[in-house]
């Protein structure tokens, strides 16, 4: 690892990692040649035809999908809407009701409530694994029957697991309605689940640019366009493709993938040294998550009496950039569904997240200053 | 049961109060009621669902549920326990 592509002292790489310097290179090289329309039949979209065919098949290899099932959207999100109401409108005669995990992204709520259709939440226990007999239980209960069926690979709040294989078993003879999965938080870091129907991935979450995500659809599955047709070379896709982006994307993308173990190991030792250490050098505090089947690279604590904002600008302060999930610290004022479904402490919350070069002295620095952190805002309030 | 096992030694007014106020003002009068009575805080800060039963966990004290006060804000009761 020569080359340094985080800064120090970031560790929110969870939110969004920095670029690659393999996506760098891709990016900066595929911006002087993909600018055309690669449905076009002159040399310029020829070549532009050829990079977008070369990205699919890289992104669709490193995912260990075909390059038929990888559409390229403009984002995770776009991705995560394209998928889950795809499915939900390929499948509008047998079902309506959309079944959705209690601790899935927003952005799977937002679509999910934007049908009109009926929404069921299946819950999920205190590590946030999701609740395979109450799952199973809803999908062949649900009236009007399910339509689809979401549950994420892993939670991008407290980087539990989800069980899908035990969802896929749990499922079976009691409900056909097809799975989508939302793999942006896991994508890239841990092979995909076997089982969906449809995911979606986010490259800026593995080090790609921003403005790039993936829709997978498997084939065979049935999945109907949710909006308008755009007449593209992958009628999945709508809008003019960014072939430098998704280039980078994949080549961030296979990095990632051939580094894999190696950084999964590395992030997986020094997360568990943060738990185990903030668990006890911070008095009350609490590490959620579940601590062995989980994302390698992020830990979810939370500290009683302290302000989630101060917190996070106390740390910034201090040269760690880290996320929060306290009512506090989020637009909408309310705290973290994820862990309110998890009935854990909301307020005084730490996401940390590591980048594939964050070092072990950050680490270090970060325990070494959290107690004193944490005692300070403390006694402001008089603890 | 005993007279304190059902009526509340103290209720906190906590309304108007974002998180995490509620708990830390819990915290603050708990050691002021008789162990095994009931503390009761009326907070309509969303995260208090939530915060005061975690709280009562992490410190070794009851959550005795949730109740509406006369103006419909939620009301928590916790019974010390130690």
């Amino acid at each position: 690892m020569s080359e340094r592509a985080t800064p120090d002292g970031y560790l929110d790489a969870a939110s969004s990692e920095a670029l690659h310097p393999a996506a760098r290179r891709m990016l900066l090289s595929a911006m002087d040649q993909g600018y055309a329309d690669p449905r076009r039949l002159h040399g310029a979209g020829r070549s532009s035809r050829l990079l977008l065919d070369n990205a699919r098949e890289a992104t669709a290899d490193a995912l260990g999908v075909r390059p038929d099932e990888v559409t390229f959207t403009g984002s995770g999100t776009e991705a995560v809407h394209r998928g889950l109401l795809g499915l939900h409108r390929g499948r509008a005669r047998q079902g309506r009701t959309l079944l959705v995990s209690a601790v899935e992204h927003s952005a799977v709520f937002h679509a999910s409530r934007w049908t009109g259709d009926p929404v069921e939440t299946v819950p999920v226990d205190e590590l946030g694994r999701v609740e395979v007999a109450a799952l199973a239980d809803l999908a062949a209960s649900a009236d009007p029957p399910p339509s689809v069926i979401a549950v994420q690979a892993a939670n991008h709040e407290v980087g539990t697991v989800q069980p899908l294989a035990e969802v896929a078993a749990a499922l079976d003879g009691r409900s056909d309605a097809p799975l989508f999965v939302d793999a942006c938080a896991a994508a890239g870091r841990a092979p995909l689940p076997h089982g969906w129907a449809a995911a979606a991935a986010s490259a800026h979450k593995w080090g790609g640019p921003a403005g790039v995500g993936v829709l997978l659809v498997r084939k065979g599955s049935r999945w109907r366009q949710p909006f308008p047709d755009d007449d593209r070379l992958d009628p999945r896709a709508t809008g003019f493709a960014n072939v430098p982006g998704v280039l980078a994307s994949a080549a961030a993308l296979q990095a990632v993938v051939a580094e894999r173990d190696e950084v999964d190991a590395r992030q997986r030792a020094l997360i568990d040294r943060v738990r185990a250490t903030v668990a006890a050098t911070v008095p009350d505090v609490e590490v959620v998550g579940d601590p062995v089947d989980r994302l390698p690279h992020l830990v979810t604590f939370s500290c009683l009496y302290v302000d989630g904002e101060a917190l996070v600008t106390e740390l910034d302060r201090r040269g760690f950039g880290i996320a929060s999930g306290s009512a506090c610290t989020a637009s909408t004022l309310a705290p973290s569904h994820v862990l309110e479904a998890m009935g854990v402490l909301t307020h005084g919350n730490v996401r940390l997240s590591l980048s594939r070069d964050t070092s072990e002295d950050e680490i270090d620095r970060f325990l070494a200053a959290l107690p004193e952190v944490v005692a300070e805002l403390r006694s402001r309030v008089g603890l | 049961m005993t007279p304190e096992a059902t009526t509340v030694a103290l209720e906190l007014d906590c309304r108007g109060m974002a998180c995490p106020r509620p708990v830390i003002e819990l915290a603050k009068a708990i050691g002021g009621v008789p162990v095994g009575s009931l503390l009761a805080v009326l907070a309509d800060d969303v995260a208090a669902r939530t915060d005061i039963p975690a709280w009562c966990r992490m410190r070794g004290q009851e959550y005795a549920g949730e109740e509406a006060a006369a103006d419909g804000t939620p009301r928590h009761l916790v019974r010390r326990l130690s």
